[in-house]
């Protein structure tokens, strides 16, 4: 088998999104980097990366709150790659809005995890992707943080954060070779939505990881997946206050 | 049906998220509301275990047992689905390590290319490994390679404490042989070595020949003996002296491979209204479908899904039997009865007008292991034959009369299947029952572990 020309590392790689997308990854050849807290967890995805797709997979341990393990870690995954490095953030949590109203600590964690953490590890492979020539960073974001809605706002909020850093970093990294994409997800049915009701237009971890692979190839700025989801939010971001505040979204 | 689960309940057993679920059998005959947990991580599993919070639970793969095997209305069910990693495989034995959820599709898609096959591929690939432990699933080479449990070198089973136990044919066995076909109700299988089959490509030489009769049809099986695969199609609404008749089909390995064929491209779109299957219109295909194969018989050679997997071509062929749904029936009669019983069967059947597209004939040879096999007893060597019948008012009665015929000639019903036999008939048709429900009152004294069918069977 040939060397990877390239690996992804999932930041989250045990979450529904990351596990899937790292398959996708996997089938195209590429090497894969399963990073996150539960390492026997991760190992078992990796095994199973390797048996199915025939390539190179290791689990890492990160902790997205462990903030000063950070430099450490992108260090690891640096001597770790083989090929060029491209990421995948793919971690978070979604407590629901009533939780993080009730308990500050939820809502902190969120924002430490969701910001903090997310801002914190892109901002310390920054020189690792610049090192090597550039890269490509694709960061799930989230079709709530496009305007913050009753349900979900302070879950929005870190996602629309997010998404400011991340602009903020796709223009400082450009000119050495980095490309940054924020995907606006819709919603998929992972185990964060899983206790949910019924959610419209929700896609299957895999097709949603297939539409993400797609646009990871050459896609840069902000796209919503699936595609769905970028007129239903063009007319959502464009209603005006007084008619909004009355729908309970 | 509202989650009652109290919101710290579920905090306290880390993250177990619960959603009402309304789950089918695949002969979609009703469904069961129940509470539904789908973990992604073995300890959410456990999780989930510990938190049912006094429900009974019953693990759910791809909901393909026929009945209501792997259903538990008003109780919670443990979806196995995202458990479905490949963990090791040693190329030199062949053992493959896998997860439950790990269906037969992906193991076939990933080694039949490098020249291992199932070992006793079940009528669907699209099943999960778990449940082919839970259904002690067998193939079309039963004859000779018995029944999925054979081939299976270990299991971790996850029992109703949350803890995981690993068993084998030496590694408590008694455990063993009381989870291999004990359809969910010992624990929950949360990985298994299973020893898959060498073989020499990717392709089938298959021969096809017309039966003219049952008797015809039961000498040409036992003809046939040294064929590695083997299995018949049966026409259940031919009578009088086409009673049985049918198309044998027989198989060995081919020494070339061939291209792989696209996966199912047919699909069908909707629920076949009920006025198409009616007697007259089943026999018409039934017949057209019997003349397909020349009076002198044919021989291709065939990618192996499509001599294993026929049906899986057509996505959703379930829907073929309407919106009301279709029980399946099979049985395995031993094979003194067999001449006797199958033709009493399906003149039964042929009386009832159950107008049924699909009736498998089989030669079995080889007990199972486990304590609730269907490759059993007495009834091996035997004959199983397999009915699909449409729900229809009269349905319960006719699987009654089937029922009564079977055990008057010494056979038994297949579980991966049922949806109507009777306590009695489980006592009589199971002479292992008793011991299988010692290691279930020792293993789960709660009585945590249960589904629909195990209570419609008296087994609680």
């Amino acid at each position: 088998m040939a060397a990877p020309a390239e690996t992804w590392l999932v930041l989250g790689g045990g979450s529904t999104i990351g596990r899937a997308f790292a398959q996708r990854a996997a089938a195209a050849g590429a090497a894969v980097l399963l990073a996150g807290r539960d390492v026997g967890e991760l190992e078992r995805s990796a095994a199973d990366l390797r048996l199915r797709h025939g390539v190179p997979a290791t689990s890492v341990l990160f902790d997205a709150l462990d903030l000063d393990a950070h430099r450490g870690f992108a260090r690891a995954c640096a001597t770790l790659a083989q090929g060029q490095l491209n990421l995948l953030l793919a971690f978070g949590t979604m407590p629901s809005q009533a939780d993080c109203e009730a308990d500050p600590a939820v809502a902190r964690r969120m924002v430490d995890t969701n910001v903090t953490g997310a801002a914190s590890v892109l901002t310390a492979l920054a020189p690792v992707l610049r090192g090597q020539g550039g890269g490509t960073v694709v960061a799930l974001g989230s079709v709530a943080g496009e305007r913050g809605r009753p349900r979900n706002h302070l879950y929005g909020a870190t996602k629309a954060a997010l998404g400011v850093f991340l602009q903020g970093y796709a223009a400082r990294h450009a000119r050495h070779g980095v490309r940054v994409l924020n995907v606006l997800a819709g919603p998929v049915d992972t185990a964060l939505t899983w206790p949910l009701p019924k959610l419209p237009f929700m896609a299957s971890p895999a097709t949603f990881a297939a539409a993400t692979w797609r646009l990871a190839r050459h896609g840069a700025g902000q796209a919503h997946v699936p595609r769905v989801w970028a007129p239903v939010m063009a007319v959502i971001r464009a209603l005006p206050n007084r008619i909004f505040n009355r729908l309970d979204l | 049906m509202n989650l009652v689960l109290p919101k710290l309940a579920v905090r306290a057993a880390s993250d177990v998220a619960w959603r009402s679920v309304a789950l089918q059998g695949w002969g979609r005959l009703g469904s069961a509301p129940c509470q539904a947990a789908r973990p992604e991580r073995l300890r959410e599993a456990a999780a989930a275990l510990a938190a049912q919070n006094g429900r009974n639970i019953i693990a759910h793969g791809a909901g393909r047992s026929y009945g209501d095997a792997a259903l538990n209305g008003g109780g919670a069910a443990l979806l196995t689905g995202r458990l479905d990693r490949m963990l090791g495989f040693d190329a030199a034995s062949g053992v493959l390590v896998a997860e439950p959820g790990v269906t037969i599709a992906d193991v076939i898609r990933v080694f039949l290319p490098q020249g291992f096959l199932l070992p006793t591929p079940p009528g669907t690939a699209f099943a999960t490994l778990g449940g082919a432990v839970a259904n002690d699933v067998h193939g079309k080479n039963q004859h000779g390679a018995g029944c999925f449990g054979d081939h299976v070198e270990w299991l971790e089973l996850m029992l109703a404490d949350g803890r995981t136990r690993r068993v084998s044919p030496t590694q408590d066995p008694v455990t063993f042989q009381a989870t291999i076909g004990g359809i969910g109700l010992t624990g929950v299988v949360t990985a298994l070595a299973v020893r898959l089959l060498r073989v020499p490509s990717n392709a089938m030489r298959v021969r096809r020949q017309r039966i003219g009769g049952l008797d015809e049809y039961l000498d040409a099986f036992r003809a046939a003996r040294d064929a590695t695969w083997s299995v018949g199609w049966v026409d259940a609404l031919a009578g009088g002296a086409a009673l049985g008749r049918g198309i044998l089909e027989t198989a060995e390995h081919a020494a070339g491979s061939v291209a792989v064929p696209a996966e199912a491209s047919r699909r069908m779109p909707f629920d076949a209204p009920g006025f198409l299957l009616n007697p007259l219109s089943v026999r018409a295909f039934n017949a057209a479908y019997w003349r397909r194969v020349p009076a002198g018989g044919e021989e291709r050679v065939v990618h192996a899904n499509r001599f294993l997997f026929p049906l899986d071509g057509i996505g959703g062929w379930n829907r073929l039997y309407g919106w009301s749904g279709f029980h399946q029936f099979q049985c395995l009669l031993p094979e003194a009865e067999a001449p006797r019983g199958l033709r009493r069967l399906l003149e039964t059947v042929g009386e009832a007008g159950a107008a049924s597209f699909l009736a498998v004939l089989k030669w079995m040879g080889r007990e199972g292991r486990g304590m609730l096999s269907f490759a059993q007893g007495q009834a091996i060597p035997g004959f199983t034959l397999a009915l699909d019948i449409p729900a229809r008012p009269c349905s319960r009665a006719l699987l009654l009369r089937l029922e009564r015929v079977t055990r008057d000639h010494g056979g038994r019903i297949y579980l991966a299947k049922d949806s109507a036999l009777s306590p009695q008939g489980m006592v009589e048709m199971y002479p292992r029952l008793g011991a299988f429900q010692e290691v279930r009152a020792r293993l789960d004294p709660a009585g945590r572990f249960s589904s629909d069918m195990s209570r419609r069977l008296g087994l609680g």
